[in-house]
């Protein structure tokens, strides 16, 4: 890319007179703009321009100090969940055994489907909006991270109104979870 | 008659505006860059669709992943002078060389009793070795609850404000290491935490 000196050369005609050539001012940048690029994308590469994201969570307080300040939820506005294995999730919704669990997996069609289902049930049932579906989130020790953070993902797009995170289970629920393939 | 000569038209671009542009994007590239720390424990975080960024202060970072636990708060001053709390639980002293050397290690997973040794080395050694992870076994054994603790009290002295917590996990990691490091919060009375995700697309 070198540019070519074409201004030369005139002054070779014998007699006349010789005239100081004039430089040309125009610098070959291609180098400089090469250089300028490398750099470029080495800063982009190394610059953290997205910060992580952050999802606060709450966890219910674990010393029951104050027992009066404790919520009572109506069985039948609860919707329990059970975080298995391979990503499923078995689910009933009031007390155990009361009704049939259903099995579910993450997406569009599975539990958020479900949620927002629940939702308008347990809504049309109570007649007040505030009242809407309660979901118990019940993680095993087969779930694992990832199963966890996309629930509190699905409950925030499904817009369910309150849920809470219990970490104890029952071994009927893990039964139920065996039972339905999703503890192994 | 002359020849009609075609003209060759020439191959030189005029580069002035491209080499403004790409210098004008480099400076804003240096500027705003803030060097990615290389991590000492590498985790693959979920994603999720909430668009909140995490705060920049006052904030420790535990990061779980492989059955591994690691420590870093944000701040240098934080830091030295959770070392030195952790220093005195312990009965362990650090020079001051060591504080500083400290100081500048963003996040950690070693246990105390080998902790003058991992300051000992330098940075790119520290990058290599394999670190174990802080141990957080309930009982007296349990060292991470003794940093978040004294991570704690450092910030509110230093800065006055409650250190928030966030939690880095892989999302391979099972559900009960998780547990564990809530557990260990939650035992502090800390029942508020975030969850560091990568973003996603909401379909």
């Amino acid at each position: 890319m070198a540019e070519l000196d074409t201004s030369g050369g005139g002054n070779k005609k014998g007699g006349k007179k010789v005239r100081s050539k004039k430089m040309s001012t125009r610098v070959d940048l291609t180098a400089m703009v090469d250089l300028a690029f490398l750099l470029i994308t080495f800063f982009m590469l190394t610059t953290t321009l997205a910060k992580p994201q952050a999802m606060d969570m709450f966890m219910p307080d674990k010393n029951d100090k104050n027992p009066d300040q404790q919520l009572d939820v109506k069985a039948s506005r609860t919707m329990t969940l059970l975080l298995g294995s391979n990503n499923k999730i078995v689910w009933y919704m009031g007390v155990a055994g009361d009704n049939p669990p259903n099995v579910d997996n993450f997406g569009k069609d599975g539990i958020r489907k479900s949620f927002i289902e629940a939702n308008q049930k347990v809504v049309a049932t109570t007649g007040d909006p505030k009242k809407g579906l309660m979901v118990i989130i019940k993680p095993t020790d087969k779930s694992n991270y990832k199963n966890f953070v996309d629930i509190l993902d699905e409950l925030k797009i499904a817009e369910v109104p309150s849920y809470g995170i219990v970490p104890k289970i029952e071994p009927a629920e893990i039964n139920l979870l065996k039972d339905n393939g999703a503890y192994q | 008659m002359p020849k009609v000569k075609i003209k060759r038209k020439s191959t030189v671009t005029d580069m002035t505006a491209m080499c403004d542009v790409a210098f004008l994007l480099l400076t804003f590239f240096i500027l705003t860059a803030t060097a990615r720390q290389p991590e000492a424990l590498k985790v693959d975080t979920p994603s999720s669709t909430v668009t909140m960024k995490q705060p920049d202060t006052d904030i420790s970072t535990l990061t779980v992943g492989q059955g591994k636990i690691f420590f870093g708060v944000v701040g240098q001053d934080v830091r030295m002078n959770t070392l030195e709390r952790i220093g005195e639980q312990y009965n362990i002293t650090f020079t001051p060389e060591e504080k500083k050397r400290f100081s500048v290690i963003e996040n950690f997973g070693v246990p105390i009793a080998n902790l003058k040794q991992f300051i000992a080395l330098d940075n790119t050694e520290r990058m290599k070795i394999n670190q174990p992870g802080i141990p957080a076994d309930s009982g007296a054994n349990n060292e991470l609850k003794q940093w978040i603790l004294q991570a704690r009290y450092a910030t509110k002295e230093l800065h006055n404000v409650d250190l928030r917590f966030s939690i880095k996990g892989d999302s391979k990691e099972k559900y009960p290491e998780i547990r564990k490091v809530i557990d260990i919060l939650q035992d502090q009375n800390i029942n508020k935490f975030s969850l560091i995700t990568s973003l996603e697309a909401k379909n």
